[in-house]
């Protein structure tokens, strides 16, 4: 038996304001969610943002930020998974991002860690790696994903969200 | 008429090809009213997010041109240069 576990993936069509897993089992031990995704505002990149259980509070985070030729770091009170790519960037190219949540169904407040990146032809672009905290001891059961910009999921925008089972299991170990 | 916009809700719970498992649902009218104030809000932290970044450009630059010229930079160009 695998650890790793497909809860679902979804391809989202045209015209989407955001992307929702809902009723997230809490039968394993972490999730993972792995999205590519790009945006239809008109920008070169667009924030990738995230609520958990439809909660607007509690959240903190802390960022480390490149675009190829600065670095900069900062801090807030909402949850992101970094930057995609959006309507002005290079065409047909999407951004990657992934968000690590352990112990998502315990009582105890969740931190997490996340990474999103996406790549511009050579240009500027964005990588951004973030500590998440979310002060909270609810088990999580849903997932929000939405843009900072607030516009649309570009079509064939992708999440997955996979169940992490603690033991071993092709080499890997979740304790 | 302008369409309204829709979300996209995976309900986890439900086994594939169950006809609720995945919906697409239009927005109510406050969860359209949220999206403008996030736009706007948006908006606001995307301009703060360049302004920065083009300050702190603007610092290593200039504590550059200082560097090769010889001349003494500031505390603030020094960290930039640095960091």
């Amino acid at each position: 038996m695998s650890a790793w576990t497909v809860i679902q993936h979804i391809e989202a069509p045209s015209g989407q304001a955001n992307i929702t897993f809902s009723s997230i089992p809490s039968t394993y031990t972490d999730l993972l969610l792995v999205v590519s995704a790009r945006s239809v505002n008109a920008s070169t990149d667009d924030a990738l943002l995230f609520d958990l259980n439809g909660s607007t509070s509690n959240k903190s985070i802390m960022i480390l930020r490149g675009n190829g030729s600065t670095v900069t770091s900062g801090a807030g009170s909402y949850f992101a998974m970094g930057y995609v790519s959006a309507a002005n960037a290079t065409s047909n190219t999407f951004g990657n991002a992934v968000l690590y949540i352990p112990n998502y169904a315990n009582s105890s407040n969740k931190i997490m860690s996340a990474d999103g990146v996406f790549e511009n032809n050579a240009t500027t672009a964005l990588q951004q790696i973030q500590a998440l905290l979310w002060s909270n001891t609810a088990a999580i059961n849903e997932i929000k994903l939405r843009l900072d910009s607030t516009s649309n999921f570009a079509q064939y925008s992708s999440a997955t969200l996979y169940g992490i089972t603690k033991g071993s299991s092709g080499g890997v170990t979740v304790s | 008429m302008t369409d309204r916009p829709t979300r996209l809700v995976v309900d986890c719970s439900l086994p594939e090809g169950h006809p609720d498992k995945v919906q697409i649902i239009p927005l109510t009218d406050a969860e359209i009213l949220e999206r403008e104030q996030q736009a706007a809000q948006a908006a606001i932290e995307q301009a703060e997010r360049e302004a920065e970044a083009q300050r702190i450009a603007d610092l290593r630059a200039s504590a550059k041109a200082k560097l090769i010229a010889g001349e003494p930079m500031t505390e603030e160009e020094a960290d930039a240069l640095l960091g």
